[in-house]
């Protein structure tokens, strides 16, 4: 990475590299997740086998607190649809940019996540597919990795939340924000964004709220010469 | 514990079918100049939920706490120019630095 944050290079090499940063963060965030589904008697295994399976933090959290709080089955997965309904059109944006006939493509789709999407964005509707996949890589394995130790240290390395990890993936999405303010438009498309998560927040499940401020994408169909 | 691992399988189909099924339906064709305008405008979108959302939320709750102080540092580090790994510390090292101080 430069200084400005954007990838040297389209590479899958350049994608690795691109994605350590977020890999550190990733495996700190594992451990927080070993640690709080040992807590919640998940035993070393399962949550381990949840990160290889499931590689989605956001829903895996919102599955270990559902469940953790007495929800059931049904809850927790309706929950981690509803957290994970971002890939829905994230996929649709970078489609054409994997390769192969359709099963291809949905399995590189697969390796799709929020940081990795973010970097290979060129920000003209295209996507760097080898960067992509590159960028995804180092972020799986740390994501296992923090979750295997935080599952088998359990409860010796302390409250993760007393330590402030769980300020990792806001932060971090600030990061590849801070890339996409480029002009008014992308401006104007995050302010709307912003208010449109905000304003659904006390009525609409976890999840749906950032679905619905990807409505404010809309506004690229505005003004465009 | 058979809970946990039903829901595992459950959710693990569920995400991976979330991630196909862009790439199933559009194959190799080439979105038109109207969709690609919106993709292109879909990561601001996206990200700003994303940041807000896990800053000054707390299930259906608009909550401030230590978490917004955290985020704010690192918004200061990035203004500064600091690498990305500066600004994830400075942002954990803030959020427990007020934590802790709240006892």
């Amino acid at each position: 990475m430069d200084t400005e944050g954007r990838p040297a290079g389209r590479g899958y090499a350049a994608g690795a590299r691109a994605g350590l940063p977020f890999a550190v963060a990733t495996a700190v965030l594992g451990v927080s997740f070993g640690v709080l589904a040992r807590q919640l008697g998940w035993g070393v295994v399962a949550p381990i086998v949840c990160s290889a399976v499931v590689l989605s933090g956001s829903a895996q959290f919102a599955v270990a607190s559902i469940l953790g709080a007495g929800g059931g089955v049904g809850a927790a997965t309706l929950a981690a649809v509803f957290v994970n309904a971002r890939f829905l059109p994230m996929g649709l944006a970078v489609a054409p940019s994997l390769a192969g006939g359709r099963l291809r493509r949905a399995a590189e789709g697969q390796l799709v996540v929020d940081a990795s999407w973010a970097l290979a964005n060129r920000g003209d509707g295209g996507f760097e597919r080898a960067l992509l996949l590159g960028a995804t890589v180092p972020q799986f394995g740390a994501w296992i990795a923090g979750t295997a130790v935080g599952a088998v240290a359990g409860g010796f390395l302390g409250d993760p939340e007393a330590l402030g990890l769980d300020v990792v993936f806001p932060a971090f999405f600030l990061v590849l924000l801070a890339e996409e303010l480029k002009d008014r438009r992308s401006l104007a498309v995050a302010v709307l964004a912003g208010l449109v998560a905000l304003g659904l927040v006390p009525f609409a499940p976890p999840g749906v709220p950032v679905v619905a401020a990807c409505g404010a994408a809309l506004l690229g169909l505005w003004n465009r010469s | 514990m058979t809970a946990v691992w039903l829901t595992i399988a459950l959710v693990a189909a569920a995400s991976a079918t979330l991630k196909a099924a862009g790439p199933l339906l559009l194959g190799d064709r080439e979105l038109g100049p109207r969709a690609t305008a919106v993709i292109a405008s879909l990561a601001p979108a996206l990200l700003t939920a994303l940041v807000l959302v896990d800053t000054i939320t707390a299930g259906r709750r608009l909550v401030v706490d230590a978490r917004l102080a955290g985020v704010a540092a690192a918004g200061v580090a990035l203004l500064l120019r600091a690498p990305v790994l500066v600004v994830l510390a400075v942002a954990v090292a803030t959020t427990a630095l007020l934590r802790l101080l709240a006892g």
